[in-house]
């Protein structure tokens, strides 16, 4: 598995009805294109991120499809409607099977 | 919020004219909404009648790279720290101890960054902060020590400035360390290589100009290590000497080389009074 994976988010903790919050995200990741080469010539394995997926209380708000050309890293920035107070899930799928998952709690104020 | 940006860029443009529109060099530094950093100020005395005023590197850069810095969620440089801050606590070495073991937390550490490269008494020699860690290691920890300038040594030397972040920068240009300083200062105004340039021929003289398509800085190191979205890593100092030599087209000097460790000592000096900033995000 890739070493020195860890996922971040950035999210308020609360916001008014209705109201449009930016969620960041970054998940630490060598995101190995699968076209490089080691010093001896053998191709160095894809181990990328292959998808990520963003749900409030159940409802999906993004699920992003990564391809090799993504660089170390990634992160991702967007938009989401909150009607009421909930859960931000927040999951990476990775390449070799593991699933990294990050929660956050949202109040309405 | 990328409309504001661009209007902010128009305006610095009309302001101060084409050769400057790239940077907005009257932003203010604010990181996380309340970390304020001096980014601008008085030049330190030893600096009179060459500079006036003394300027962080991140005035330079366009406002998109400014703003990198202004959110630690932002500043790519923050996960090489976060990466530090587990080797910090990780114990390592036939001793079977951590840094965390003698020094405690790394916010313990505010306060050494900015004085640093400074002399050593024990050792008789001006020492960096890459040389201390390695000294730690060697001695008190009997782990193996890092190469210079290399990931885990230049990811620790960034923990440590950021927890000294705002702090302003104050290293010692008398005592015992003064002849390190003075050589330092020698190599700081000598010219090397085809191009016959001293680091003063940029850095002082024509700061704020135009080198082909870069933007000249004042080449202050208070934003050091620095996270360069060129290469997409962690920089230290001397591997950014090692740069600057070699594009005077001159045989460089070696990181953590005795020169490097007196120009190191001598160009912090020159940033006296600003803020420490590292890991900053530059071009």
């Amino acid at each position: 598995m890739a070493s020195g994976v860890k996922p971040r988010v950035k999210s308020p903790k609360s916001a008014s009805a209705g109201e449009v919050v930016t969620l960041k995200t970054l998940i630490s990741h060598p995101m190995e294109s699968g076209q490089r080469k080691d010093s001896d010539g053998n191709t160095i394995p894809r181990s990328i991120i292959n998808r990520f997926t963003c749900e409030l209380n159940g409802n999906m708000v993004v699920d992003v499809t990564l391809e090799p050309a993504i660089s170390t890293n990634p992160y991702f920035e967007f938009e989401a409607r909150v009607d009421e107070a909930g859960e931000f899930k927040f999951t990476w799928y990775d390449d070799d099977g593991d699933v990294y998952e990050e929660a956050k709690a949202i109040e309405i104020a | 919020m990328k409309m504001k940006l661009l209007h902010g860029i128009a305006a610095a443009a009309l302001a101060l004219g084409a050769g400057t529109a790239m940077a907005d060099e009257d932003a203010e530094l604010v990181i996380n909404g309340d970390l304020e950093i001096v980014t601008k100020t008085d030049a330190p005395a030893h600096l009179e009648g060459a500079v006036g005023e003394i300027m962080s590197g991140w005035r330079f850069r366009d406002s998109t790279t400014q703003v990198m810095q202004m959110d630690d969620f932002d500043n790519p440089g923050m996960i090489f720290v976060d990466d530090a801050r587990d080797m910090w606590a990780t114990a390592e070495g036939s001793e079977g101890k951590s840094c965390m073991d003698c020094h405690g937390e790394p916010e313990d550490m505010a306060g050494v960054k900015p004085v640093y490269p400074k002399w050593n008494e024990a050792a008789g020699e001006v020492r960096t902060l890459q040389m201390q860690m390695n000294d730690c290691r060697e001695n008190r920890m009997g782990a193996e020590t890092w190469k210079y300038d290399a990931g885990d040594a230049v990811a620790m030397e960034a923990l440590l400035a950021s927890v000294s972040r705002g702090m302003p920068v104050n290293v010692a240009t008398d005592g015992p360390g003064q002849s390190t300083w003075e050589q330092g200062k020698e190599l700081y105004y000598t010219r090397t290589g085809q191009l016959d340039l001293s680091c003063a021929s940029c850095h002082e003289l024509n700061y704020g100009n135009m080198i082909r398509a870069d933007h000249l800085s004042q080449g202050q190191v208070n934003g050091f290590p620095t996270y360069r979205l060129k290469n997409t890593k962690l920089n230290g100092i001397h591997s950014r000497f090692k740069g600057c030599v070699r594009d005077t087209r001159a045989e460089t000097f070696s990181a953590g080389s005795p020169e490097f460790v007196a120009l190191e000592m001598y160009v912090a000096s020159r940033g006296n009074g600003l803020s420490v900033e590292g890991p900053s995000v530059r071009n």
